[in-house]
């Protein structure tokens, strides 16, 4: 997917201009926050689950080659191939090679936000495999030749009235008096669509919540039931995942899990969670016949061991975007990239480079409620300041912004002339407001003036005020 | 905490730079509370700004400049004491981390637990429980952001607000939701700085009250800045000027239109 962060200011207001999209925004951002709350609520051990999940990741990634060498074993030991990927294109050229190994003119997929930061559907396309996607959203956004704008709800930035026109423009084989006005309706109409597809596919691709160290499984998450179909149906089973979804246990996995549904969806637990070990065996009623990982590192391993280390913890359950302004206010889109929110602001940087990045770690305005609700406790304004630092030292921000952070330093590390200036400044502005008391336009301060008044200086600054009063207790002996 | 009754505590006061250069009523608010309350007050000439500007735009070495300065205005202190949640958790959470492996690590260190923010210095550490202010009308109460997920203030002030005669408080929806001010991100990011504004803007609108509160000027002059230029009637002011009871002087820009 091409990167279109550094367009990120443009896409934002573009954004902010989009009526369509401001309305779907705000009815995902109360209904996201509402259910997480109720789901926390009922959960008083919540916290201490966070804590715990926390340490599940943080031992896991101290020890993370061993674990990765462990499950390698136990999905070889159970039938199924893992194929290291280090870079992007390994990922796609290997899923590309089992695809032809198999014959395979169709796949389908579930929903996996790895497929798509390697691009793999554009991939294969190009190679005459047709992939088809079987989540709802990914369907949706799939006919409409676009990216998903959220990790968990890939359509949030539609409204249902839009997902009617695309099913009536692209399923012309359907009655055209049918009724499509109920989401209910809309999900049944692509459930009869897409269940053919799961017989013509020759392979199955899904991506994966865990990878289980101990036992070889991959579990996925669904609410749709259209994960278990992609990977027991075909005849061909592909996990693609990232090295950071290994777990030591099923315990392990479990425990993570109590926090995921609550914090994405405010589910107590997905409708499915789904365990898939291996090929089938000669006794199992149904699976694959082949089962193969791909595990994509595409520059983690780089992010061990550095401050941004605590991001690999991230379950991708989407509660830092849920409860972001920022986000709230442009949509996934205008990120530029895979991935949106607070955990794109910080993932993005470490994947793609900060000089082309460098726009997302920058807008937050560091409100923390991203990290308050993330249910490992990424401490992601921390990690986005990081990554300014980075900027910083590298040159990489504006020099205007450089000239005058540089220039208000300088002061600023001076406490006698900063006094000085401002005792001059400040009346002196003051006073140029007049009996307004308000600025509509002032130079060098328009960035706060295209949208809001500037209140002017009370009078003189607090620091001359206090000087008078002191000088005032003393006995006004002193001059 | 046990506290020595005898000893009139000694309060550094930090200003905060927009107080000094635009509402000098907060820091008289500030010192009028913390006097009534038994403190003494001072004020070290040789503060400024608490570094955030260069902090948060990933300048470390001015901003670590800037802590060191701080720190040794304010060694002398009981307590430091800001009328803002931001600045004060940029000296009490941000100075440590900033000066960690330096040699002023174990000063920061020391500083941070003498570090307070004024509203909830009131109520959690000298127990104040009610102000003698007087204050006709109905407010609405902002929860900047720092404050309240950096160091816990949510409630001391709405409990310090209820012991105002006359006042009554009218909560808005998502109080504790982001006004968008952000610091320099207001002017980095205009655009969606500005559309967070106004949804906060209308969530002010809809508690229906004469007056705004906060405890932070930044995020004040940002919505007071929106709500002048949709023109509003609700009047704006720093927490601290209700509670310390100067609501005769003009709120932010004057008062409304």
């Amino acid at each position: 997917m091409e990167i279109q962060s550094p367009q990120f200011k443009q896409k934002a207001r573009k954004a902010i201009a989009d009526e369509q999209l401001q309305r779907a925004m705000g009815k995902a951002k109360i209904g996201f926050v509402g259910k997480r709350k109720k789901a926390v609520d009922a959960l008083p051990e919540f916290d201490d689950l966070r804590s715990s999940a926390r340490a599940i990741k943080d031992h896991t990634l101290e020890h993370l080659d061993l674990y990765l060498e462990a499950y390698e074993r136990k999905v070889i030991a159970s039938g199924g191939r893992v194929h290291w990927a280090e870079t992007a294109e390994d990922a796609r050229q290997a899923v590309l090679d089992i695809c032809r190994a198999a014959g395979a003119r169709t796949v389908t997929k579930g929903k996996s936000m790895i497929t798509e930061e390697i691009a793999l559907n554009d991939f294969l396309e190009k190679e005459g495999v047709r992939p088809v996607e079987t989540d709802l959203g990914e369907y949706i956004i799939q006919l409409r030749g676009e990216h998903p704008s959220h990790i968990i709800g890939p359509a949030l930035h539609l409204n249902k009235e839009q997902v009617e026109e695309d099913f009536r423009r692209v399923h012309t084989e359907l009655p055209s008096g049918r009724d499509l006005s109920q989401p209910e309706s809309l999900l049944g109409e692509a459930r009869q669509i897409l269940r053919p597809q799961y017989f013509q596919a020759d392979v199955g691709i899904t991506g994966a919540n865990f990878l289980v160290a101990e036992t070889g499984t991959s579990i996925i998450v669904t609410n749709e039931g259209n994960g278990d179909l992609t990977q027991t149906l075909p005849r061909v089973h592909i996990v693609v995942a990232s090295i950071e979804k290994v777990v030591p246990t099923l315990e392990d996995a479990s425990q993570i899990l109590r926090v995921l549904a609550r914090s994405a969806t405010g589910q107590d637990m997905s409708v499915y969670t789904t365990l898939s070990t291996g090929p089938r065996r000669p006794d199992d009623p149904d699976g694959p016949d082949e089962y193969h990982v791909i595990l994509l590192d595409n520059g983690r391993s780089s992010m061990l061991g550095t401050e941004f280390h605590e991001m690999l913890r991230c379950i991708r359950c989407g509660a830092c975007m849920n409860h972001c302004p920022v986000y709230h206010a442009v949509g996934g889109h205008a990120y530029g990239w895979v991935y949106p929110g607070p955990m794109g602001s910080v993932l993005t940087p470490s994947l793609v480079g900060v000089d082309k990045a460098g726009h997302l770690p920058n807008a937050s305005t560091f409100c923390g409620r991203c990290e308050s609700v993330c249910p490992m406790q990424i401490p992601l304004p921390r990690m986005m300041r990081n990554w300014r630092e980075r900027e910083f030292e590298r040159g990489l921000n504006p020099a205007a912004q450089r000239f005058g952070l540089g220039f208000w330093a300088f002061f600023a590390r001076r406490p006698g002339l900063y006094r000085l200036a401002t005792s001059m400044a400040i009346p002196t502005l003051s006073g140029l407001a007049g009996r307004r008391r308000w600025f509509r336009s002032l130079p060098f301060a328009g960035g706060w003036t295209r949208h809001r008044d500037l209140p002017a200086p009370e009078s003189r600054t607090f620091m001359q005020q206090w000087r008078d009063r002191e000088t005032l207790k003393q006995g006004g002996t002193s001059a | 905490m046990k506290e020595d009754k005898t000893q009139p505590k000694r309060v550094g006061l930090f200003v905060t730079c927009l107080v000094d250069l635009f509402r000098p009523t907060v820091g008289f608010a500030a010192v009028k509370l913390l006097e009534e309350a038994g403190c003494t007050v001072e004020v070290p000439m040789a503060q400024t700004c608490c570094g955030q500007p260069a902090y948060n735009s990933g300048d470390r070495e001015d901003a670590a400049a800037i802590a060191r300065q701080t720190i040794e205005a304010f060694e002398e202190f009981d307590y430091v004491v800001a009328p803002s949640g931001s600045c004060a958790g940029m000296l009490k959470k941000h100075y440590p981390s900033l000066l960690k492996g330096t040699p002023h690590e174990a000063r920061a260190e020391a500083f941070s637990g003498r570090v307070h923010e004024l509203v909830s210095f009131l109520v959690d550490v000298l127990g104040v429980r009610q102000v003698p202010a007087r204050h006709e009308g109905s407010v609405t109460y902002h929860d900047s952001c720092s404050g309240l997920r950096e160091l816990g203030i949510q409630q001391q002030p709405r409990a310090l607000l209820s012991s105002v005669e006359g006042l009554e408080l009218k909560e808005m929806q998502n109080s504790d939701v982001c006004c968008g001010f952000g610091g320099t991100f207001c002017v980095k990011y205009p655009d969606i700085s500005n559309k967070i504004v106004e949804e906060k803007t209308a969530s002010i609108e809809g508690a229906g009250a004469d007056t705004l509160l906060a405890g932070d000027l930044g995020c004040l002059m940002n919505m007071a800045g929106k709500l002048h230029r949709q023109g509003s009637r609700v009047e704006v002011r720093h927490v601290a000027e209700v509670l310390a009871g100067m609501t005769d002087k003009p709120a932010i820009g004057g008062g409304g239109r």
